[in-house]
This record gives C-alpha cells, sequence and structure tokens, in this order.
C-alpha cells in the first residue's frame, strides 16, 4: 500500500527537529514532504549570533544539508512559503504548488515584533531572526557607522555585541529601566551593563521611540537617518535592529481556521484543534505558553514524533527554561523564579570587583530560581535541582558554592585533581538545549569509541546547539578517554555494566541472602557477566568479607594487583616495599635490617613516606618474600583498601606541651586495627596536645590528648580534596579511646560503599546518624567494638605468611617453556 | 613456523589468573579464564607497556593494573574506546599440560 503523506510547513529548528526523531522511530512510515520559505536547508538560528559576531560562518551553522533530505527521501520544497491549507481536500499550497497530505505539522516559528512607528518601512531598518538579516547587518557594518538596537532582550545584546565587534557604533535602547530584565534582577543586570559598556556599547535606558527619521538628501539618501524619542531626543542611525520582541507566527494556521490563542493551540501531544495537524515550536501555544527557546521545541519535537510514529505513548507537560547570554567573554546564566516574592529567601553573593554575582531563590527548602553572572560553572547543576525541585536543606549552607563544593561525587581518582567534569554526577544535564546528562554522553564516548568533540555531538547532540557547554563536553572526553577512574554519583547508579544492583542492593543481598562467595553472589544476584569485571569484582569480594569475616572466602584474583602482591605496583612494573613502624616509632635494629635489605636487594630508592614510615622502591617480584624474610618486620599495608598508619606526635612522653601519651596511644590503636580491610584505605593520627603535629585533623580517625581526656575527630581527608575532620566526641580514657574509634570504623565497615572515604560516607548519611549510633548509644558501640575485634581476631601478618611459602605461585615466575622435542629453548633477544 | 613449548600443568595457574615465563628479552603472560581456557600474551599493555599478567582476569579479558585498560585474551586487541594491540601467542592444554606456540 502507498506510504501515509507528512508534510511539514517550516524548514527550520523544531520541525526539522521532529522530523529526526521521526525517522529513529519509524523511518518508513511517510513520504514526507518539506516546506521552508528560507532558500536554505535547516541551520541553527542560535548560532546566528555567533556569525555575525565574526566568530563562525554560515557554513559552520547548518545543521541538514541539502544531502541529508536526499539520503533520507525527504521533498525539500526550500524558499517557498506556504499560502494556504485546505483542510477538506488536505492539501497544502503555495503559489503554484497543491501537496496533498494525511498528517501536516506545522513548526512556522515566530516573527519579529516591529514597533509600529513612523518610518518602520524604511531601508536600513530591519529585525533579527535569519540569514537575510544577519547579511543585512553584515553589510551594514561595512559602510555605515552608526547603529542603533531596539530592546535590550538577549537578542538585542547579541546583535549590539556582534555589530560593535564589526565596527559599528552601536547604542541600545530600552523600554524599561535595566536590561534583559525578563531574565536578569537589576543588580545582575547592572554588572552586566557594566561590562557591556566596557566592550564599548552604548545604552539609553527607559527611552521610548517616537519615529525613525529618514536621511537628509546625500549618500544615504532614502535610507533611516535617525532615531527620535518621545522626550525628544534624537541619535544618529544608518541602521535599526528591532530587537523588540516576537510573536508567534500563526498567520498561516488562523487562515486555515485552526484555534490560536498567543500561538497555535496544542494539546499535550502537540495536536492543534484539527487532529491530524500538529504544530510544534515557537509557533505552538502549549497550556497557554509560547516558548522562545530551543530545549522546549526540542522536547515538543521529541513528543510529537512519537505520536506521528503512532507510538502513542509520551505527553508533553511544558517545560521550565534557563538562558545563556551568548557573548563571548561574558557569563550570564538565569533560571526559574528569579524575582521571587512572599515566602522565598534569598542567598545572595555580590563582589563587585571581582565581576561575580551569584542570587538563589529559595521557597521551603526547595530552589525554584537562579541568576549567575560572572561565574556561571555551577548553572547546569542548579538548573538541575530547580527542574527537580530537590530538597536542599541539607547542603543549603554550601549551595552557593556550586556542586563540587556541596555535594562530594568527586570519586577516588589518585592523585590528580578533579576537573569540573569528573565532579559533576552521571545524571547532571550537561547539554541544556538538548536535554543531554553526562552519563549518556559519557556512555557515548565508551561504547562508540568517539574522540572527537565533533563525535561526540554527533552521536549525543550535546554541545550542538548553543554551543555553550562545548567546554564541559571536552573536560567529559578528557575525563573518560584517559582511561581514568571515572567519578560519579553512585547513590542510584549499578555497580558497574555487570548488574543492575547499586551498592547498597549488592550490600543488603549480600547479609539477607547470606552469600560467601564470589560465584554464589554472580549466581544470587544473576550478574550480567559470568564473572564480573575488574570494577565489580573487588567491590563484591570486599562486601563478602567484611559481612561475613572467618566464613566468607577471600579471593585473591579479584583483588587488585596491590592488594593480591601485598606490595605497590610502579609505572615500570617493580614493587614498593613499606614495613609497618607502629605508630612512626622505629629502633636502630630494624633500621638496620631496612638499611641491609636496601643493599643486598640494590633497591633504588629509599624514602621516608608522608605516613612516618620508610618506602623500599623499586623491588623485583620474585624478591619480595626474601626482602619480607630479610625486613623481619609485618606489613605496613600501604598498598591497600585497608588500615595505612597511624601517626603520631611524640606528647607527653618527651615533649614540653604534651598533655597525653600521644605515642603508646598511637601504637595500641595500630595495634588493634592490624589487618582491617575496609572500603578505602584508612589512616589515623594522636597528638599529645592542641597544637596537633599529627595532624590528626585530616584524618579519618583523629585523636586530640588535652588536660582532661582525648578528643575524636572523624572524617578528615588529606588527599584529593582536603577535608578537615569533624568533631566527634571528648572521652576521659585510652580505653574509651580505643571502643569509641572501633565502633566508628566498624559502622564505617559496616555500611559505606566499595572506594568511599570515611568523609565521603559520613556525608552521604550525615554525622548526626551516626553520633545517635556510635556515640549515644552504648550498647551498639560495644556491639561495633565488638564484632570489629571478632573480625580482626587471629589475624596473620600476610607478608610472614608469604615468606612461609603461601601463594608462592604468585612471586615466582615459571621456568623457561620447554621445547617438547626436549632440549631446553633459549631465544636471543 | 610455530614450535610447541611445554609451560607448566594447568593447576599451576589459579583460574582468574595468570604466570609469567620469561621469554627472550621480555616475558609472556599465560592466563587461565575461569572456563579453563587458557591464552598466551606478550606481557606489555599497548597503552603504556604495563604489565597484563598482573591485571584482574574476567571473562576473557584482562584489566591492565597500570590505568584500567582491557585487552582481549584471544587477539591482545584493547577494547573500545581504547586502541592497540598485545601480540598474542597460540596456546593448547593436553591432559593438564599447557603448551605454548613460539
Ligand atoms: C608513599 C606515599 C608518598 C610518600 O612517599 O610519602 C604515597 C604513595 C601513594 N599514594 Fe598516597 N602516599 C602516601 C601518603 C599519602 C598521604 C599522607 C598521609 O597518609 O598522611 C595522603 C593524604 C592523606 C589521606 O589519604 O587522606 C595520600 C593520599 C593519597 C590518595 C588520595 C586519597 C583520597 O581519598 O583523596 C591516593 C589515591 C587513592 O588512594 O586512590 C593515594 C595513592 C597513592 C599511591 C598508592 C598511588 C598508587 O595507587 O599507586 C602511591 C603509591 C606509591 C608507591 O608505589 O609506593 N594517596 N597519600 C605515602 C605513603 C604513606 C604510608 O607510609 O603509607
Ligand atoms: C539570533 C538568535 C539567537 C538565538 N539564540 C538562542 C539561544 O541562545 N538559545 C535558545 O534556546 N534559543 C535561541 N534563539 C531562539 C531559537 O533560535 C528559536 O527558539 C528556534 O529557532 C525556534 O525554532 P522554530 O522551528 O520554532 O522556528 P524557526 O527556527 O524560526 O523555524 C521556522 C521556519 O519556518 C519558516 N516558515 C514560517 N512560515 C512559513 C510558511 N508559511 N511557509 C514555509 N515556511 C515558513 C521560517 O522561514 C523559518 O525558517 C535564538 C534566535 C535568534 C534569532
Ligand atoms: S606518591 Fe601520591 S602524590 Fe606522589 S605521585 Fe604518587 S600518587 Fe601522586
Ligand atoms: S599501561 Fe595498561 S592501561 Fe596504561
Amino acid at each position: 500500500m502507498d506510504k501515509q503523506k507528512l508534510v511539514v510547513v517550516g524548514n527550520g529548528m523544531a520541525g526539522i527537529r521532529a522530523v529526526e526523531e521521526l525517522l529513529k522511530l519509524a523511518p518508513d512510515l511517510y513520504d514526507i514532504t518539506v516546506f521552508g520559505a528560507e532558500p536554505h536547508g535547516n541551520y541553527n538560528r542560535i548560532l546566528l549570533s555567533p556569525v555575525l559576531a565574526g566568530e563562525m560562518t554560515l557554513a559552520d551553522i547548518v545543521l541538514n544539508d541539502l544531502d541529508w533530505y536526499k539520503n533520507n527521501g525527504i521533498t525539500l520544497h526550500a524558499g517557498k512559503k506556504v499560502t494556504k491549507i485546505d483542510r477538506v481536500k488536505r492539501l497544502v499550497i503555495a503559489d503554484d504548488l497543491a501537496v496533498p497530505y494525511d498528517r501536516l505539522l506545522l513548526a512556522t516559528g515566530s516573527t519579529p515584533f516591529i514597533l509600529p512607528v513612523p518610518g518602520k518601512d524604511l531601508p536600513g531598518v530591519i529585525a533579527y531572526r535569519d540569514i537575510a538579516d544577519t547579511e543585512a547587518m553584515i553589510a551594514a557594518a561595512t559602510n555605515h557607522r552608526h547603529a542603533v538596537v531596539i530592546g535590550a532582550g538577549l537578542l538585542g545584546l547579541e546583535a549590539a555585541n556582534g555589530l560593535r565587534l564589526r565596527g559599528m557604533d552601536v547604542t541600545v535602547v530600552h523600554l524599561l529601566d535595566w536590561i534583559m530584565e525578563r531574565q536578569l534582577d537589576q543588580a545582575g543586570a547592572d554588572m552586566l551593563q557594566a561590562s557591556l559598556e566596557a566592550k564599548g556599547l552604548k545604552f539609553l535606558l527607559g527611552k521610548q521611540t517616537e519615529m525613525l527619521t529618514a536621511a537628509p538628501d546625500g549618500r544615504n539618501a532614502g535610507r533611516v537617518g535617525a532615531v527620535r524619542f518621545k522626550d525628544g531626543a534624537e541619535i544618529p542611525a544608518d541602521l535599526v535592529v528591532m530587537a523588540a520582541g516576537i510573536r508567534p507566527n500563526t498567520a498561516l494556521a488562523e487562515s486555515a481556521g485552526l484555534y490560536c490563542n498567543r500561538g497555535i493551540v496544542v494539546t499535550d501531544t502537540l495536536q492543534t484543534y484539527d487532529p491530524k495537524i500538529y504544530a510544534v515550536g515557537e509557533c505552538a501555544a502549549h497550556r497557554g505558553t509560547a516558548y522562545g527557546l530551543v530545549a522546549p521545541l526540542f522536547e515538543q519535537a521529541k513528543v510529537c514524533a512519537n505520536h506521528l510514529a503512532q507510538h502513542g505513548i509520551g505527553r508533553y507537560q511544558g517545560s521550565v527554561t534557563s538562558t545563556k547570554l551568548k557573548v563571548t567573554g561574558i557569563d550570564v546564566f538565569s533560571a526559574g523564579n528569579f524575582t521571587g516574592g512572599d515566602g522565598t529567601e534569598d542567598i545572595v553573593l555580590h563582589d563587585k570587583n571581582g565581576g561575580i554575582y551569584k542570587r538563589l531563590v529559595i521557597e521551603k527548602d526547595k530552589l525554584i530560581g537562579a541568576v549567575l553572572y560572572g561565574d556561571t560553572a555551577d548553572g547546569g547543576w542548579y538548573f538541575q535541582l530547580l527542574k527537580e525541585g530537590r530538597d536542599i536543606g541539607a547542603i543549603r549552607d554550601h549551595l552557593m558554592f556550586g556542586d563540587a563544593f556541596a555535594n562530594n561525587h568527586v570519586g577516588d581518582v589518585g592523585h590528580a585533581g578533579a576537573s569540573q567534569a569528573a565532579a559533576m554526577a552521571d545524571t547532571a544535564e550537561v547539554c541544556g538545549c538538548n536535554g543531554v546528562c553526562k552519563g549518556t554522553i559519557v556512555k557515548a564516548i565508551r561504547e562508540h569509541g568517539l574522540f572527537t568533540l565533533e563525535d561526540v555531538r554527533k552521536h549525543t547532540k550535546a554541545s550542538s546547539s548553543c554551543g555553550s557547554c562545548t567546554g564541559l563536553v571536552e573536560q567529559i572526553l578528557a575525563s573518560t578517554v584517559g582511561g581514568a577512574y571515572q567519578a560519579a554519583d553512585r547513590s542510584t547508579k549499578p555497580v558497574c555494566g555487570c548488574t543492575d544492583f547499586n551498592h547498597n542492593e549488592v550490600r543488603h543481598a549480600v547479609r539477607s541472602m547470606k552469600l560467601l562467595s564470589m560465584d554464589a553472589a554472580f549466581k544470587a544476584l544473576d550478574w550480567r557477566t559470568p564473572d564480573g569485571c575488574a570494577t565489580c569484582r573487588p567491590a563484591l569480594n570486599y562486601y563478602l568479607i567484611s559481612t561475613w569475616p572467618h566464613e566468607a572466602q577471600d579471593d585473591p584474583q579479584s583483588r587488585f594487583i596491590n592488594e593480591r602482591a601485598h606490595a605497590n605496583i610502579q609505572k615500570d612494573g617493580t614493587y614498593s616495599v613499606v614495613p609497618r613502624m607502629w605508630g612512626g616509632l622505629t629502633t636502630p635494629d630494624e633500621l638496620r635490617r631496612i638499611a641491609d635489605v636496601a643493599e643486598k636487594y640494590k633497591v633504588p630508592t629509599v624514602k621516608v613516606t608522608g605516613g612516618q614510615r620508610i618506602d623500599l622502591l623499586g623491588i623485583k617480584k620474585e624478591d619480595l618474600p626474601g626482602v619480607w624474610q630479610d625486613l623481619g618486620m609485618p606489613s605496613g599495608h600501604a598498598y591497600g583498601k585497608s588500615i595505612r598508619t597511624v601517626k603520631t606526635c611524640v606528647g607527653s612522653e618527651h615533649c614540653r606541651f604534651g598533655t597525653q601519651r600521644s605515642m603508646s596511644m598511637g601504637v595500641e590503636l595500630e595495634k588493634m586495627l592490624f589487618g582491617m580491610w575496609s572500603p578505602h584505605k584508612v589512616k589515623l593520627a594522636v597528638s599529645g596536645c592542641p597544637r596537633n603535629c599529627a595532624e590528626a585533623g585530616i584524618k579519618d580517625v583523629g585523636v586530640i590528648g588535652v588536660d582532661s581526656g582525648w578528643e575524636l575527630y572523624v572524617a578528615g581527608n588529606g588527599g584529593i580534596k582536603t577535608e578537615v575532620a569533624e568533631f566527634f566526641c571528648k572521652v576521659s580514657t585510652r580505653e574509651e579511646v580505643l571502643e569509641y574509634s572501633a565502633a566508628f570504623l566498624q559502622l564505617y565497615r559496616e555500611e559505606a560503599w566499595y572506594l568511599e572515604r570515611t568523609v565521603h560516607w559520613v556525608q552521604r548519611v550525615g554525622l548526626e546518624s551516626i553520633k545517635q549510633r556510635v556515640v549515644a548509644d552504648a550498647e551498639n558501640r560495644k556491639a561495633l567494638h565488638q564484632r570489629l575485634l571478632y573480625a580482626l581476631q587471629g589475624t596473620i601478618d600476610p607478608w610472614l605468611e608469604r615468606t612461609q611459602g603461601v601463594a608462592r605461585h604468585e612471586f615466582a615466575p615459571l621456568p623457561a617453556p620447554i621445547d617438547i622435542n626436549g632440549e631446553h629453548h633459549v631465544e636471543l633477544a | 613456523m610455530s614450535n610447541w613449548h611445554k609451560v607448566c600443568r594447568l593447576e599451576e595457574i589459579p583460574p582468574r589468573g595468570s604466570r609469567v615465563v620469561p621469554h627472550g628479552a621480555g616475558s609472556i603472560a599465560v592466563f587461565r579464564a575461569a572456563d579453563d581456557h587458557v591464552f598466551a600474551l606478550r606481557d606489555v599493555c599497548p597503552h603504556k607497556g604495563g604489565p597484563l599478567s598482573q591485571g584482574i582476569v574476567h571473562g576473557h579479558r584482562v584489566t591492565c593494573p597500570m590505568h584500567g585498560w582491557n585487552v582481549e585474551l584471544d587477539s591482545g586487541e584493547a577494547c573500545a574506546p581504547d586502541h592497540g594491540c598485545a601480540r598474542r601467542y597460540e596456546t593448547r592444554v593436553e591432559d593438564g599440560e599447557v603448551f605454548l606456540a613460539l
């Protein structure tokens, strides 16, 4: 049978996006014909501004070239304006042409509003809407001097900026008292105006245009020559750009008798009152709103396509919009209700000299509006909080300082600093125009092996519209393709691609189903892969052994090499050995043995670490057992997600200020915790007085001696992002120090997700809930303490075991292969 | 022409593990997957030369310990998005003995 006929009126951003979405869903359902009044393929209207500013060329902004229409079997009538729709015969008429339709899609956009003042039709008076206008402005800039832009909205300012960059003397005229009043409050607007003035723009605010007068005879005779205002003032103008707003382009629809009211009225399925006729884009009015930004129009296009494809799912519910001004070197962002009102509160940061202004509007612990000027890096994050109406009570104090600060998405990425991209949650929106979130981009990069910005644009559409997220997308590319450990908001995210369960669910299953082995876990949780991957295996192994000590079997093959070899692998494949020095204390005898080992095994580097002990670096793997044998010191676990170090200061044993015996306290703690595996590394410090020479303030557990006893601090971190430990409680005896520390760490071991440092865990579950269970609830504290001691019962030093032959295969290379004809195989390199 | 060599008995390689075999200047990593398939690759990661033998073995892949590239054990090819290849060697297992073609 014949295909159905779909006719699209309007060859612009919304109409063609709808066609693209339709082709994805049902490539063969329709014969498609597209009418466009402009003599071009579909281009990115948004980018007319960079073109005007000379930052891009028209060629750069083409979205669908003529081949695209051909290759998709679409008939394009470019440069043909549809003048009539016959809804009875179902015909679309453009002068000589009459094309029948089964379904009709109207995407006629909007028309600039031209002030009804005398002189509006003079040559040199134009709007700013399409390629023709842009070309006219560029031409004017080459042989005229004075430009006047009427209207200081997004459009007007971008036009003014472009004309200024092309050398014109530009004045922006605005009816109201501050610019961009629809997007900015006055404070933000004033700062913006100042920096635009610094770029050479002039402003006339609170001015009402009365008429445009023609130039006296001479070179410009007949062309516009001046703008006159109601107050009598007059300024010269060889070019007048009307940017005083847009009106939905409904002329065609109205002539066809379709119900219009501030736009062609459409339902949640983007159908007009004639169900065979759809409308999307700026011409459509949905629930009383006609949008003027691409993001919502693209959402409409998606839903519309879904219905044209006869899937019938998907409703358009309206959109919250955010705006960015595209003037290079100036960052402005605004979203939601930023003017506030009763029952709303403001958080404001205003740094006039620094050129930064931020205003967050809050209503009942929800963010409802934001204005950012100067630093818009967190715009995307605020916009997401706003759209999702998330409760920001908990992060309120830090909200103003942005995502990376308020949350701790920063994953465990070695010592490399975290870029903004790395700090973003996978669910965070990167490209507002196309609604693409970080996760989608990363996934595409991984799955299609993308390397360039262009590839990412092709596959995800991110940064392919207004381009203001380009920097972010590049950061994401860098951090993903670099193969580095990737940070993400893991709360809802599956552990990895092998399963749909997140860390919480897996931990819970291990406990409730009493899973005791890797394979039992794979089976019970029906893992997708036969035996997991390098991401989930170490996590699972930790969950098993920490939940069922002495029962679950530890699987060395599921541990990262450092934990399997009990040493740190180096970039050249050799290993480093850090013997334990309890509390940072050592003896002449130990030092002698270290010296002997260093000589005997020709250790290239001997270093004092930041953890108050000594590192022997550059040891061959097969030498490790020998080295350990000769050292006769226990493992320092410098390689493990485990107890690392307990730093101490000299304390009252020697120090004239010391109030407590910090060295021996540290040694006791370290001996209690020896061999403790944990979600991530654990570091403690004990100082003898508040001068705190052991840096207890940045440790997972920090202990500070005071006259009357000990202060405990928790969840500090001195690494990627320095985090000051929070006060936990004060105790009086050494026994209590041991008990409280142990209880806190055991709760961490039982609750935290793999690779979550104490600080991230505490931020996730909240310090209060932990204090409740450890400080307030004595019974529970003692139980936790006991569980830790039980888990650590009978711990054997892994180095000692290995000098006695455990896991020999791990260290001994195989003999050279034997040629089966008997004789030894020797190959000269 | 490939020339078979005896390496070790299968049980000398831990399942989901590997052993290192000296070979001329460098060495060869002999892997044993959970399903007892045996593979051999030059012990040099296509990324920056990390020792693949020290990686975590999952399915028929190994993850390099250095920067986490995944490498296909049967072909030596790096998995997308990464590009590169580690030299592979023929292997076979006959009544518990592992053989390697050099
Ligand atoms: C040896 C040492 C540097 C030194 O010469 O001083 C060191 C060396 C490494 N650190 Fe460190 N860190 C060392 C003290 C520290 C300290 C200072 C301290 O412990 O007081 C810190 C900040 C304190 C902290 O952790 O909160 C520190 C924060 C890190 C981090 C960031 C952790 C974080 O949560 O932000 C990493 C990356 C990681 O763990 O993923 C890291 C990772 C590493 C690794 C294991 C990198 C790697 O994965 O290979 C380095 C191993 C080198 C090697 O092969 O031996 N190292 N590292 C120090 C060993 C201390 C020890 O005796 O055990
Ligand atoms: C300079 C400029 C900068 C912008 N910057 C941004 C920005 O940064 N961010 C943002 O989100 N939005 C921006 N916008 C707005 C955005 O471009 C529009 O919202 C979007 O293009 C609207 O898409 P549309 O398909 O509804 O209308 P259009 O893209 O205008 O497409 C409508 C098309 O239909 C054609 N047409 C109309 N009537 C007929 C007819 N009877 N027969 C045949 N064809 C017809 C028109 O010629 C036009 O080509 C900007 C707009 C401009 C002009
Ligand atoms: S020792 Fe720590 S800081 Fe130094 S290079 Fe290694 S990881 Fe980075
Ligand atoms: S050397 Fe193997 S991943 Fe970098």
